[in-house]
């Protein structure tokens, strides 16, 4: 299980109220700084990218995700970091940048190398398509809870 | 010994969506014996990289009249339609 090993307790929100989703990234991108797997600018640049390349997923079931990530040029060290929300904020849809999707889940990727990180990203994408494991997710109190459904995970086909 | 096909596979920083992407394009070629190669990209990269590929799969807008055929890939991270987005890449590299 690739995922649990990125993601440090202290990086995982449940039930943030946020404004927006760039309260989001900025609470998000900034403990990953606070952690040390992320440099100086991180959180600027995420905003960046995420208004010109959105990240937004609308999903198979009630809940959708956002994975805001950004060049490896800031990243000290892969890292994740996630939130699940109260209530969702709009992120623009990854393929359709017009496009509002209301976001619930939100995975940040620290990513330094991509091709060594597939397994990785992998999991995320089987997690994103398992509706069953995100209402899961999204009811989850605390961030130990969190971390118990990501291992307990299946191997996506 | 048939020709190696090549797939262009864009996101927006080539790092993360077009990984997941790359990797079930050529798990599902190798399944249909189709020889083929990924090459990740930014989606500005697209336009010039396209004069090389056989295909271009996407999980961001890129310009459509490239003479490559466009296959948006979110299907591979939602699992939405992913089998149909496969069936029809195979279908376009067989083609």
């Amino acid at each position: 299980m690739k995922i649990p090993e990125l993601l440090h307790p202290e990086a995982i929100f449940v039930n943030l109220d946020a404004a927006d989703s760039t309260a989001v990234i900025t609470e998000l991108g900034n403990r990953l700084l606070k952690l040390g797997a992320v440099k100086e600018g991180f959180v600027e640049a995420t905003l960046a990218r995420e208004a010109s390349m959105p990240t937004g997923l609308p999903l198979m079931g009630e809940f959708n995700a956002a994975l805001p990530h950004v060049d490896i040029e800031y990243v000290n060290r892969p890292a994740l970091a996630l939130a699940t929300l109260t209530r969702p904020v709009i992120f623009k849809n990854m393929v359709n940048p017009d496009e509002d999707v209301p976001v619930s889940l939100v995975i940040m990727l620290a990513l330094d190398q991509p091709k060594s990180q597939v397994e990785m990203l992998q999991e995320i994408a089987g997690l994103l398509q398992q509706p069953d494991v995100i209402d899961k997710l999204m009811r989850a109190d605390e961030p130990a809870q969190v971390l118990q459904i990501l291992e307990g995970l299946a191997t996506p086909t | 010994m048939a020709q190696e096909k090549v797939v262009l596979v864009a996101c927006g920083t080539a790092i993360a969506t077009s990984t997941v992407v790359a990797k079930a394009i050529e798990e599902r070629c190798k399944a249909e014996g189709i020889p083929v190669r990924t090459r990740q990209c930014k989606a500005a990269e697209v336009p010039v990289l396209a004069r090389d590929a056989d295909l271009i799969v996407t999980t961001t807008p890129v310009p459509k009249d490239l003479g490559v055929p466009v296959v948006q890939g979110l299907a591979f991270l939602t699992g939405i339609g992913k089998d149909a987005v496969l069936d029809e890449i195979v279908e376009k590299l067989r083609g």
